[in-house]
Formats: structure tokens, C-alpha cells, sequence
């Protein structure tokens, strides 16, 4: 247990924060999966057939690949895609990005792609009735979008969105390649300074199933919320 | 880049090796432990339960690190003969993937068990068949036919899974991507070479199941 003390003989608080890491980087990498969820769920639901293979592409190419093989791209050429935009404007130094930022567009460009999938198929159990009601009493468009469509859909996004957690908050893990210290990263240096991987991968795994659950018990309640009055 | 190519379909063998083994040893132990889940007696449902909900709720990459790094720690392993296995990467990234590839499809089958309509065994027994046929002739075939399409999509994400094997030194189509990633910087031409490859495979499974959705398309 002693292995666990906070302060400057144990782990604990290095492992504390390297938790808190984790939590960031799934929360940032999820939003981030939401932004690219709305630019490709309307393609994908778009009558136009160009459109559709973007989105299509886009889907089906990253559910396919690895997340590692993702990561690796963004890590390895993450920095030299920005100095390359970077050479554009006349700025030639080095530029290092951030392992946090290439951590979480891998992982939220992974995430996005099962939001997509989620959203596309809320969309479309929605009952054609609701938006030619809409449309005949005359709401525009974006305020249909907002007040009729959106709320429907949310409720029956909610539990396949908690999966696409999950999946996020464990893919998480593998951005410890790129050297960030989150959990995984945390418990690799621990485990190697005191020779005691078994422990510290175990509690990973204990600190993994903690977070998962205690997801699970808030996005349960959500779901209780807006799924009132079905 | 061209020059990769074969280096990278080489390790696609070693990839499809860890694929075809991890769900193979992987089918039993979710046979084994959806049985387990449906027993009435609380204790083997909840162990059941338990093993599915821990492995479910890790990510994989823990799971690999705890059975290559972890268990080489204990003593008592070392001078027994499991030893044997657990030194070897390859073999504890296989066990690895297949306790994580047993725990979902244990949750597969006994979801498919579960919506075996009771009329049907009800009838078998009363023509009756003895519970083991009824088990092999009736439950499995309807079983098999339920969790096709989510067996399918666990085959896609145990493929994409195989890839954490580069984390234990072994060179499987990502290691060798990333090896050569790190001695040419070419990143994106890699990844577009094995990423082609990990589709293409992909694209095989998902119309392998779709044939044989067809073909145990029949009416239950």
C-alpha cells in the first residue's frame, strides 16, 4: 500500500492526476468526435451521392484501421502536417505539437466516426411524420432542426452514445505510445521504477473499471431524463 | 513505398495468425462462460458476470500489459511449465485477445440464447428430444443465426485489436508500419499501405458474414 502514498514516496498522486489526464483527454476527444459527427452525419444522410461518399469514406475507413495506425499517423505526422501549412504562411522553425492536442484529434477523429453512425441512425428512426408536420405548419428549417428533431433524437442516441464512450475512454489508453501521462503512461513509469508491473497494471485496470462504471451510473441517469414521458 | 509493401504483407501473416487463434481459443471461452451466465445458481452467474464486466470494461491494452509484464513477475510461474507460454509475446498476446475477445462474445451468444423463443424448446420436449439434442439441433443453430451480425462486428474489432500486439515488441502489420514510419518518415504513405491492407480485410470478413447470414437465413 505504501506503493499508493500520496507525496514523494508513492504513486498516488502521480496516478491521481495521470487519471484526471485520462478523463480530460476522453472528454476533449469526444467533444471533438461531436464536431466532426456534425459536419458528416448531414453527408451521410445528404441526397447527393458525392456527398454521401465523403461521408461514407470517412466512416467506413476509420472503423476499419486500428486506432494505433491512426495514432501513429497523427504522431508522427501530425507536426509535419502543421509545418507544412506553416511553410505556406513563411514559418519555417520546427513546430512541435503538443501530445495532448495530437492525442486527442486521433482519438476524437476515431470517436467521431461511431458518433456519426449513432446520430445517422437516430435520425433516421425518427418518424417521417415528424418532419412533414413540422414542414406543413411552416417551423424554418434550423428551428426544426432544434425544438423537434434534436430532442427526439437525443433520446434515442443516449445508450449507443454511452458505447461510443466507453470506446473513447478505452481507446485512450493507447495515446500512452505517444508519451502522454495518463494512466496507462503513468503506471508503464511506475511499474519500471519499481519493478512491480503486476500491481500497478492491475490498478490501471481497477482505476479503467472505476471510470467506466461511475460513467455508467451518470450517463444512466441522463438517459432516465430524457427519456421522460416514452 | 512501394519497397514496404512487402514487408507489410508479410506481417499481415502474422497478424491474421493472432486473429484466426485469439478468436478461436476466444469462441470457447465465450461458449463456456455463456453457459456459466444462464446457470441458476448465483454464484457461478455472478462469476460469469464478473469476468465478462472486468475484461468489458478495461481496455485491451491493459489486458496485455498485465499478462506479458505482470505475470512474469510472479515466482511460482516461473518454474512451472506455463512458463513456457508466458515468456513468449506471441503467445500472451494471444491469450490476451482471447479472454477479451471471449468476454464480448460470451455476452453475444447468451443475448442469442436469450431470444430463442422458450415455444420452441417447449415443443422439442414435448416430441420428446432429449435436452442434449434439443441443445445441439434446436438452441445452437437458432443461436448461431442471432449473433452472426454482432459475432461479425466483434471479428472486425478483434482484427483492429491484433494491432496492440506491436506493444509487445511483436511485428505484426502495425509494427511493421510503425517501424518503417520511424526509419523513412513517410507517415501517411504508410498508413495509406497497411490501412488498404486492414480494409481489405475488413471488407472480407464483413462479406463473409454476410454470406453466411444468408446462408442461415432461415425462419425461427
Amino acid at each position: 500500500m505504501e506503493l499508493l502514498a500520496f507525496g514523494k514516496t508513492g504513486w498516488g498522486d502521480e496516478l491521481f492526476y495521470a487519471t484526471l489526464m485520462t478523463l480530460a483527454v476522453s472528454i476533449t476527444a469526444m467533444l471533438i468526435g461531436f464536431f466532426f459527427a456534425l459536419i458528416f452525419t448531414p453527408l451521410k444522410l445528404s441526397k447527393h451521392k458525392s456527398l454521401n461518399l465523403i461521408g461514407n469514406f470517412y466512416t467506413t475507413v476509420i472503423r476499419g484501421v486500428p486506432e494505433l495506425l491512426v495514432i501513429y499517423l497523427f504522431f508522427f505526422g501530425g507536426s509535419g502536417a502543421i509545418m507544412f501549412v506553416a511553410s505556406i504562411f513563411g514559418y519555417y522553425e520546427y513546430i512541435e505539437i503538443n501530445a495532448f492536442i495530437t492525442g486527442s484529434f486521433a482519438i476524437g477523429i476515431i470517436s467521431g466516426a461511431y458518433s456519426t453512425e449513432v446520430f445517422r441512425g437516430a435520425i433516421q428512426s425518427i418518424d417521417k411524420g415528424q418532419f412533414e408536420a413540422s414542414k406543413v405548419l411552416g417551423i424554418k428549417k434550423h428551428i426544426q432542426f432544434y425544438k423537434i428533431i434534436l430532442p427526439q433524437m437525443l433520446r434515442l442516441a443516449i445508450p449507443n452514445l454511452s458505447n461510443v464512450w466507453q470506446i473513447t475512454l478505452k481507446d485512450t489508453s493507447l495515446i500512452s505510445v505517444t508519451g502522454l501521462v495518463e494512466i496507462m503512461r503513468q503506471s508503464y513509469i511506475a511499474a519500471g521504477s519499481t519493478r512491480d508491473p503486476l500491481f500497478f497494471y492491475s490498478f490501471a485496470a481497477v482505476l479503467y473499471l472505476l471510470l467506466t462504471y461511475l460513467s455508467m451510473k451518470l450517463i444512466n441517469k441522463l438517459e432516465v431524463k430524457y427519456s421522460r414521458g416514452f | 513505398m512501394l519497397g514496404s509493401f512487402p514487408k507489410l504483407l508479410s506481417a499481415t501473416v502474422i497478424t491474421l495468425k493472432l486473429l484466426s487463434l485469439s478468436l478461436f481459443f476466444g469462441l470457447f471461452i465465450g461458449l463456456l462462460f455463456a453457459i456459466l451466465r444462464m446457470n441458476k445458481n448465483p454464484i457461478v452467474n455472478k462469476f460469469a458476470y464478473g469476468y465478462s464486466y472486468v475484461f468489458r470494461g478495461t481496455p485491451l491494452l491493459v489486458q496485455i500489459f498485465i499478462i506479458y509484464f505482470g505475470l512474469g513477475q510472479i515466482e511460482y510461474l516461473r518454474s512451472t511449465f506455463l512458463w513456457m507460454i508466458l515468456k513468449e509475446p506471441y503467445w500472451c498476446a494471444i491469450i490476451a485477445f482471447a479472454l477479451n475477445t471471449g468476454a464480448y462474445t460470451s455476452e453475444i451468444l447468451r443475448s442469442a440464447f436469450q431470444t430463442i423463443k422458450p415455444g420452441l424448446i417447449e415443443a422439442g420436449k414435448s416430441l420428446g428430444i432429449s435436452n442434449k439434442v434439443i441443445f445441439y439441433k434446436i438452441q445452437i443453430p437458432i443461436a448461431i443465426k442471432q449473433s452472426l451480425p454482432a459475432y461479425g462486428n466483434e471479428i472486425i474489432l478483434m482484427l483492429k485489436g491484433t494491432s496492440l500486439a506491436s506493444t509487445v515488441t511483436l511485428m505484426d502489420l502495425t509494427g511493421v508500419a510503425k517501424y518503417i514510419i520511424s526509419t523513412t518518415f513517410k507517415p501517411i504513405e504508410v498508413f495509406i499501405v497497411a490501412g488498404g491492407i486492414y480494409l481489405f480485410m475488413t471488407f472480407c470478413v464483413h462479406n463473409l458474414i454476410k454470406f453466411l447470414e444468408k446462408k442461415y437465413g432461415f425462419q425461427t
